[in-house]
């Protein structure tokens, strides 16, 4: 990990409210790993103060991408970035997906933003395994399905495919997956990933989610991201550094 | 090589340069270690130690606030056994002055803790964290109270040679007062300020975004606080002073000096750009050079009210 300034190729609103930042840094591009995050500082001022995680969206070459909403004064003062403008990057920061292994089917999971991690791990995995990519939200604007493959949709409201929530969505292809060749992969609200660590854990399937908290630094000296542990109840982890992919067993969500 | 002295004493604690790391902002030292040089610092303060290991509190531990955050963490830390055992060995290979502060919850851990800590040689200095509740009187922090602070810094005193340093709260009404108790009691510096009690709610929830409710206000929204406590102390109390709050840059450094601080501490800064403390000791030299300073202590208290 280490801090880089990287130049803005372009910034691109693909969805509503939702952005691509293409960023020149081949000092990030040719390390970082898919599920993990960078730490970006928007602005050289004390307002806003901390760094804003960002999970890796793509790479491409010398080339990272962003992808983010914006939420508040952070995400509003990086989406005017023009080309050549400068983004301090801290990263890469934590770990991500195991995406090695014998399985043969990869099922991807995501609720709103929470696509923000596929493109990469789509770009990686897709000329060795099956995809079946699961895209939630509450209505079709929360849709994002950029740079993913096989996708199906759901909404909450019923107003774009499937009338329910993504583990639902899951749970109707329950017959046709079989758990010792399937790997889940997914990243979300809290409350989608609680719902799909009960189903993964009665069906038997081996699960990977990314998990999000408020946080400060980014790599462990400020604490300020603890997860439950499902195995040392004396410790918490910190979603920065021993996540923020885990396997699903191993945290309470 | 210039000819200018960058070196400050804390009692009989000599540094380098007045640049140390706040307790709680550098971890034990491993983490912060790849982006910055330790050797080059004037000193590293570890995580608040407790005699047994502390998880800490349940998220959400910590929120931005305008030009500041609040952080509630709980003092997780690794307790007093594992610290020696396990972080020592690798902060034993620095060149660098090493802090340990202590957090306890009654006066006889703080007692216990130094006593544990004191015969291990990399340790050179205690500051003892009284921003803590004082379970056995009902759960109020020593550090509001003047006798806590007294008998706090009388009892560990007795303990250990190497200097003793009060980090101080500012959530009281006259802080000199208790950097009085400190001196009197043979403490050797205090350090000011620790972080401002302060909260945060969610307008459509109605809840606290901490789960601890308050939380501890860092960052350059305290710096104005923070110089004028340290001004408070300096005009009323002849003990060395570290000053902490806020600071973002080498001029930040300089406007503590010249209150009263020997040294500073950096915080909240380390979280957003841990390689500043290192060009901040650059900047100070330069910033020396560039003003004919030949000597950076001499601007300690060079106040002209």
């Amino acid at each position: 990990m280490f801090i880089v300034n990287s130049p803005v190729v372009e910034t691109l609103q693909v969805h509503e409210n939702i952005f691509i930042q293409k960023i020149h840094s081949p000092e990030i591009a040719s390390i970082i790993k898919p599920g993990q995050f960078l730490n970006v500082r928007v602005s050289v001022n004390s307002f806003p103060l901390l760094r804003r995680p960002f999970s890796i969206c793509d790479v491409n070459g010398e080339n990272i991408f962003l992808m983010f909403n914006i939420l508040g004064e952070g995400t509003k003062i990086l989406a005017k970035k023009q080309k050549g403008d400068l983004i301090d990057i801290l990263g890469p920061l934590g770990n991500g997906f195991n995406l090695e292994g014998e399985y043969k089917n990869a099922i991807i999971v995501a609720g709103g933003l929470g696509s923000a991690p596929f493109p990469l791990v789509t770009r990686i995995i897709k000329n060795s395994k099956n995809i079946l990519s699961l895209v939630g939200g509450r209505s079709t604007q929360d849709i994002i399905t950029y740079g993913m493959q096989n996708v199906q949709v759901s909404t909450d409201d019923g107003s774009q495919g499937f009338n329910g929530n993504v583990v639902q969505l899951l749970e109707k292809h329950l017959a046709n997956i079989d758990n010792k060749t399937t790997k889940v992969f997914a990243c979300g609200p809290n409350a989608m990933l609680r719902a799909l660590k009960d189903f993964c854990i009665k069906n038997n399937l081996d699960c990977e989610v990314s998990t999000e908290s408020a946080m400060a630094c980014g790599f462990g000296i400020c604490q300020g991201c603890p997860i439950e542990s499902t195995t040392n109840d004396d410790k918490y982890l910190l979603v920065c550094k021993d996540g923020p992919v885990f396997n699903v067993k191993d945290v309470v969500i | 090589m210039s000819n200018i002295d960058l070196s400050v004493n804390i009692g009989s604690l000599k540094l380098r340069n007045p640049i140390m790391l706040a307790s709680g902002t550098v971890g034990y030292g491993n983490e912060i270690s790849e982006f910055s040089d330790l050797n080059k610092l004037g000193a590293i303060v570890t995580k608040s130690l407790s005699l047994k290991p502390r998880k800490g509190n349940p998220p959400q531990r910590i929120v931005e606030t305008p030009a500041g955050m609040l952080n509630a963490i709980g003092l997780a830390n690794v307790g007093v056994d594992v610290f020696l055992k396990e972080k020592i060995p690798f902060l034993k290979q620095f060149d660098v002055p090493l802090i340990c502060n202590i957090a306890a919850s009654s006066v006889e851990e703080y007692v216990e803790c130094t006593r544990n800590l004191t015969s291990e040689e990399t340790i050179k200095a205690f500051e003892i964290n009284v921003s803590c509740p004082n379970v056995k009187e009902g759960g109020l922090q020593f550090g509001n109270d003047v006798n806590a602070v007294a008998n706090v810094t009388a009892k560990v005193r007795a303990v250990t040679n190497k200097p003793l340093i009060i980090k101080l709260s500012p959530n009281v009404s006259y802080i000199s007062e208790f950097a009085k108790v400190v001196k009197d009691e043979g403490g050797d510096a205090v350090s000011a300020i620790n972080t401002l009690v302060g909260t945060s709610f969610n307008i459509f929830t109605k809840k606290p975004k901490i789960f601890n409710v308050n939380g501890g206000l860092s960052g350059p929204a305290i710096k104005p606080i923070a110089l004028a406590k340290v001004l408070e102390i300096s005009r009323k109390v002849d003990i060395p002073i570290i000053g902490i709050g806020g600071i973002m840059n080498w001029q930040d450094v300089v406007e503590f000096m010249i209150v009263g601080a020997s040294a500073v501490q950096i915080g909240t800064l380390n979280f957003i750009d841990p390689t500043a403390p290192e060009k901040i000791i650059k900047q100070l030299e330069d910033y020396c050079i560039a003003s004919n300073v030949e000597k950076l202590s001499n601007l300690t208290a060079s106040y002209i009210l």
